[in-house]
């Protein structure tokens, strides 16, 4: 059995009391909102795109310890990073939340392996998939509010 | 009070006794026996089934009786002339007797089978709604409903150019009955109703309520998916005209739900589905359409949860209805008193009257975190919206944790709940 420490370990806790990046973005060039209707949870992401990297990203909204330290990572993580990338990260990030670190090449996922537990809950993988899914929808320039169903 | 105090303290004694003697003996404990999968454990404890508003579990006799009749009885009803079909028929009829007589429904013809309460509040917004409700009439619901008796209404309204009002809920929970009246106008046409909130437990004074709905020619609906497993409605005393509920939510299977009309309105509403069954005869011209129940019920029914559904009426009523609602009575208040006192942790919603449901915040802990925690903990609750947006916006919060309760649970669940709260706290502190 997993321990309840293996989804909320430290720095999950930590980033989903104290969400890094957290606020409105001024001079915003792309946005879009994240609704997990199973818990009415909204996550809403701006970013500032320029020649063609994303140079700034916030989010805001209510959720659970797990989507908002989801958020505030990758946040951190999107920064510098052109669209392509960050597709390529969240494939990566995608395996370790659904298949768990074996599958996922966790090593190369850095500040993102804190979310090595999620497999074992797959009633949360929506949570961490939530605000990623909201940045790929504001960087495909669509800014219609997507759900995780 | 000095001469009379022994007379008096005798009084108390024998009114004690009394008291004793009219309580009644309900072993939740043993009741819990009857239900082979609540003696499983999870995450390598007990297992604390606390989300009953969801769908309660099954006892051994619904189990058996559906399984019995797939392997003695099964066959397609109203059609065949073989002995099969007759028993199948002869016990489809019988549930349906038996789920009349469960509501105080004199006429069995006026209870519809259908797959849940939503299903049976859809069919009557398709129905009777569709051919009451014109453009510039209005719908009434509350800020109690679950989305199911919510969305039926607002598609209606659409459809007609109609308008969709809300009696709105005090910060207790509890409806706002003046306001009900002050709505109940001139082209109210239907006033739909929950009998049991199912995110805060309001208990609704549906006696009430249906008398100001009646004093101005307002037909109600009322929906009674958690309502029914808690306590008795007497349908044909009521005064409503419609009552829908779930057979799961009742200790019966998915799939199969009930909806009870009064005959005069079900006599003048059009069928809604067409199909086998629900017909007398049919041309290419012209089709005349069966006599009620039927009418209503196109296609082969789900005749197993029929049978399954009033295997469950018998195993409630078996304990006693009132015997139940008492024994959930004392465990609401437990875990109120409890809760209440646990530091951090927040009721949501403190109705004047409570069945089944008791909705909490643990701090600022997101209720999906709480949810998991307990569950972790052998404690299963439902963390989220409840199907009731518009209450949640109302209350101002996304969600909450929702414990509710049934005939299996005991004080040790509601103690394991206590220390799954604990455990929360501590996690986020």
């Amino acid at each position: 059995m997993s321990e309840l420490t293996d989804l909320y370990q430290e720095v999950v806790l930590d980033h989903g009391k104290r969400p890094r990046n957290y606020g409105p973005l001024e001079g915003a060039t792309h946005r879009a909102e994240g609704l997990n209707p199973l818990c009415g949870d909204r996550i809403a992401v701006a970013a500032r795109l320029e020649d063609g990297v994303v140079r700034d990203v916030r989010f805001e909204g209510s959720g659970c310890a797990i989507s908002k330290a989801s958020a505030s990572v990758m946040t951190g993580v999107a920064k510098g990073r052109t669209p392509a990338e960050i597709d390529e990260v969240f494939e990566k990030f995608h395996r370790l939340v659904t298949e768990g670190p074996g599958a996922a090449d966790a090593e190369s996922l850095g500040k993102l392996a804190v979310f090595g537990g999620v497999h074992e809950y797959p009633t949360r993988v929506k949570c961490a998939s939530l605000p990623w899914h909201a940045l790929r929808q504001a960087l495909r320039g669509g800014g219609e509010a997507i759900s995780t169903e | 009070m000095s001469a009379g105090g022994g007379t008096s303290a005798a009084g108390e004694r024998r009114s004690e006794a009394v008291a004793r003697r009219a309580a009644p003996v309900f072993d939740a404990a043993r009741a819990r026996e009857d239900f082979p999968i609540l003696r499983q454990r999870v995450h390598g404890r007990p297992l604390v089934y606390l989300d009953n508003a969801a769908t309660t579990q099954k006892p051994r006799s619904v189990i058996d009786a559906i399984s019995r009749y797939y392997e003695e009885d099964n066959a397609n009803v109203h059609r065949g002339v073989h002995l099969l079909s007759e028993r199948a028929t002869r016990r489809h009829d019988e549930a349906r007797k038996r789920v009349a007589r469960f509501i105080g429904a004199a006429d069995p013809r006026e209870v519809i089978f259908v797959r849940g309460t939503t299903e049976a509040v859809n069919l009557v917004a398709q129905t009777f709604g569709r051919t009451r409700v014109g453009a510039g009439d209005e719908v009434l619901v509350t800020e109690l409903e679950h989305h199911s008796n919510i969305v039926p209404w607002q598609m209606l309204c659409q459809e007609k150019g109609a308008r969709l009002r809300v009696v709105p809920v005090t910060d207790a929970g509890d409806l706002d009955l003046d306001a009900l009246e002050a709505l109940l106008g001139p082209r109210t046409r239907l006033l739909a109703v929950t009998q049991v909130s199912n995110a805060l437990g309001t208990v609704n004074p549906l006696r009430e309520i249906i008398a100001r709905a009646k004093a101005k020619g307002v037909p109600v609906l009322v929906d009674g998916a958690q309502g029914a497993p808690h306590l008795a409605f007497d349908a044909d005393a009521s005064g409503a005209d419609f009552y829908a509920f779930s057979g799961h939510k009742l200790y019966g299977p998915t799939g199969i739900g009930v909806l009870w009309g009064r005959r005069e309105h079900l006599e003048a509403m059009p069928p809604w589905q067409g199909g086998g069954d629900m017909i007398l005869s049919v041309t290419f011209e012209k089709t005349i359409y069966n006599a009620l129940p039927y009418k209503f019920e196109a296609g082969t029914p789900d005749i197993a949860g029929a049978i399954g559904l009033a295997a469950a009426i018998e195993y409630v009523e078996g304990l006693g209805l009132e015997a139940i609602a008492a024994h959930e009575r004392e465990l609401l208040g437990l875990t109120v008193d409890a809760l209440s006192a646990e530091d951090g942790v927040r009721l949501v919603g403190t109705p004047r009257e409570r069945a089944g449901v008791v909705s909490f915040l643990v701090g600022d802990v997101h209720p999906h975190d709480i949810g998991t925690v307990l569950d972790r903990h052998g404690v299963a609750v439902r963390a989220g919206h409840h199907c009731a947006q518009p209450l949640m916006q109302r209350l101002g919060l996304a969600a909450t944790a929702r414990a509710s309760f049934g005939l299996y649970n005991t004080r040790e669940d509601v103690e394991a709940l206590v220390r799954g709260i604990r455990a929360v706290r501590e996690m986020f502190a």
